[in-house]
């Protein structure tokens, strides 16, 4: 079906699954248990999900396939949230013509940087990616200011002319974004008992765009030009003594990428319509490089699971805080609970970022398929202990004969 | 006039002339040996002869054609393909993907953007590797992962991935070398089936004497990067000049 195969169409369902059903599956607790914290059902969160889903979707695509690794993929989506503002700012909010304008303008950028980058390979490569977006963050940061509103950040105001729409609402007040009508930030909620579940209009919007996203990741990689991408991480030499030009190759994946980035920073400035430069700061390039090898590079699934992973405790261990730490450890005695918090804390709220590093060590040391590789360690091992006991039960059964 | 025409090339590496005056003709549908002691030249000819390298002077004629100043990939699909001393294969991928690759090649040539359509729906392609693996003799390991088999397996995939791309001359450097006896004689009938099966020319590059007098209708001897002779096998065992140049080393080694 849709031109996938079976194990194909069966990754594509689950995900679809896993992502139409989220608001249900990630607030597995009741709203005022004590576990509540660990919910994560809440739209910004859940659309979050997705949209760095998508940035690593694409992002796998270039380094998973052709082993290219870009450390300045955050420019692209920095300049899909600046283009998708100014879209809202000048024709309309609707957010379709902000989401393409973003993909577009994503993708010519990616053109110009991947064109002078892929001269290179290896890390110059990487380092030339870098330059050229820290060379973005600094000119959004300072230099485009009339472009990009410098340190403020991008943000719709009051004389914006929205041409095909309203500059300002009836009652005086910024106009939603929206699509043909429907508010992104709209959101019905579900309670169900102690449980509620939210279910938000950008999020779904998000979600689709995302499937739709991972399709045709899929499509891409089981296609010529996505063997041609492996044959590229594989053995360049071969490549180019088979007749094969590999620089427009991995140019056309740069750019697929770049676009990818472009439409997660569109969907993220619609859902928020402000735009900053610290989007495109390294620290955003080398997240999605940890999502995708955290998830599992070169796979399918990899790099949603990366960014679901990395965006879920990003926000859960962040959000505990020295209180939190206490009522944890108050089963301690008063000095060891002050030692233990004391260590705790370095770890969660502000520290998060040095859970991850640990995080990631961990599993690039242990596994390095990431949690794909993981996941699939677990399935062999149940095999085996199923094909273990059914080899018992034969034994057993044959004995008696003998 | 030959398929392949090399005119006075010359290479120098810094102070060392790797190749000095070099002329070389090679007849279509030949099987044509290079052979010569260690560092005598004979890769640097052939890297020239693929883009690698470029000469500092003379011409290299493929066809009628001048190949200097073309890329790798241009002089491939110009219809020269090229065997590595040590095999160049894709080693994270299946040998079925290794094979169509090169169909690939063949079909669509140096790039194509076709990204939405399935490797599964591409029959004619698939069908072609297919036989080229059975030609090859290794269809049983279509779902192998290349980087796992043999060596001698590994150089049966080059050889035929090099060959599906129908090339008109093949080039092969050192395709035994390392190799156990009989991994060099199933590469040496290999080579005889193919000439006997195609219009090819071969150009090879030997060390091993076994091969070369089994296989070449003709032999430049090479030499501190100049040809000394050239004629048909049975002449160049007994010539003076080769002994001196080639055997003598073997009797010093
Ligand atoms: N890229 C290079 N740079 C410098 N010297 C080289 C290079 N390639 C080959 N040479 C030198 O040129 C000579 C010929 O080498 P080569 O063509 O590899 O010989 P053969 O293949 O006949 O053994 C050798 O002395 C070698 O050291
Ligand atoms: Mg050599």
């Amino acid at each position: 079906m849709l031109g996938l195969d079976k194990k194909d169409m069966t990754t594509l369902l689950v995900v679809a699954a896993l992502v139409l059903l989220a608001p249900f599956i990630l607030n597995p607790f009741p709203a005022n248990s004590a576990m509540a914290q660990f919910n994560a059902g809440y739209p910004d969160l859940m659309q979050r999900f997705v949209i760095f889903g998508i940035f690593a979707i694409g992002f796998n695509i270039l380094f998973g396939l052709t082993g290219y690794l870009s450390f300045g993929h955050a420019a692209f989506l920095g300049v899909g949230s600046y283009s998708a503002v100014w879209m809202f700012k000048l024709l309309s909010m609707n957010v379709i013509p902000a989401i393409l304008l973003s993909v577009i303008v994503a993708g010519l950028f990616a053109l110009v940087i991947g064109f002078i980058s892929l001269r290179r390979t290896g890390i110059y490569f990487s380092i030339l990616t870098l330059a050229f977006a820290q060379m973005s963050f600094n000119l959004a940061y300072s230099v485009l200011t009339p472009i990009t509103n410098g340190e403020t950040g991008l943000q719709l105001t009051l004389e914006d002319p929205r041409i095909l729409g309203q500059t300002a609402t009836e009652s005086g007040g910024i106009p939603v974004t929206n699509l043909f009508g429907i508010e992104m930030r709209g959101s019905e909620t579900l309670y169900f008992g102690d449980w509620s579940f939210q279910f938000s209009a950008g999020y779904y919007l998000c979600a689709i765009i995302m499937l739709i996203s991972f399709y045709i990741s899929v499509r891409i990689f089981r296609s010529p030009f996505g063997l041609m991408l492996r044959a590229i991480k594989s053995n360049k030499t071969r490549m180019n003594y088979t007749g094969l030009n590999t620089k427009p190759y991995a140019l056309a994946a740069f750019v697929i990428s770049g676009m990818y980035a472009g439409l997660a920073g569109g969907l993220l400035a619609s859902m928020d319509p402000l735009a900053g430069a610290e989007r495109m700061q390294w620290t955003a390039s080398g997240e999605v490089v940890l999502m995708t090898i955290l998830g599992g590079a070169g796979t399918l699934i990899g790099p949603v699971l990366g960014a679901g992973f990395i965006k879920y405790f990003e926000n859960i261990f962040s959000k505990i805080n020295e209180s939190v730490l206490h009522s944890w450890f108050s089963f301690l005695p008063e000095s060891v609970e002050n030692g233990a918090v004391w260590v705790a804390e370095h770890f969660v709220g502000g520290g998060w970022s040095l859970t991850l590093g640990l995080l990631f060590m961990l599993v690039v040391t242990f596994l390095p398929g990431g949690l794909v590789e993981g996941g699939q360690r677990i399935i062999k091992l149940f095999r085996r202990r199923k094909a273990d006991d059914g080899a018992e039960q034969r034994a057993a059964k044959s004995h008696p004969a003998e | 006039m030959g398929i392949l025409e090399v005119k006075n090339v010359n290479k120098r590496f810094g102070g060392l002339k790797a190749l000095s005056e070099v002329n070389l003709s090679v007849a279509e549908n030949s099987v044509h040996a290079i052979i010569g002691p260690n560092g005598a030249g004979k890769s640097t000819l052939l890297n020239v002869l693929v883009g690698k390298l470029i000469p500092d002077t003379g011409s290299v004629m493929f066809d009628g054609q001048s190949v200097l100043g073309r890329t790798p990939y241009e002089i491939n699909q110009m219809g020269i393909s090229r065997v590595f001393q040590t095999p160049e294969i894709f080693g994270d991928l299946t040998v079925m993907e290794n094979m169509m690759i090169p169909c690939f090649a063949r079909r669509d040539g140096s790039f194509e953007l076709n990204a939405l359509t399935g490797v599964s729906k591409q029959v004619d392609i698939r069908e072609k590797a297919e036989q080229m693996l059975i030609d090859m003799n290794m269809i049983d390991k279509r779902h192998m992962h290349s980087a796992s088999m043999s060596r001698g397996d590994k150089r049966r995939l080059e050889i035929g991935m090099c060959l599906a791309q129908e090339p008109r001359l093949l080039l092969l450097d050192e395709p035994t070398a390392g190799m156990a006896r009989a991994d060099t004689n199933n590469t040496i009938d290999l080579l005889k089936q193919i000439k006997a099966e195609r219009d090819i020319t071969i150009a090879i590059i030997e060390h091993d004497m076994h091969v070369v007098f089994s296989l070449a209708e003709r032999i430049t001897v090479l030499a501190q990067g100049t040809p000394l002779v050239e004629d048909v096998p049975a002449k160049i065992k007994g010539h003076p000049k080769v002994r001196e140049a080639y055997l003598g080393e073997s009797a010093a080694a």
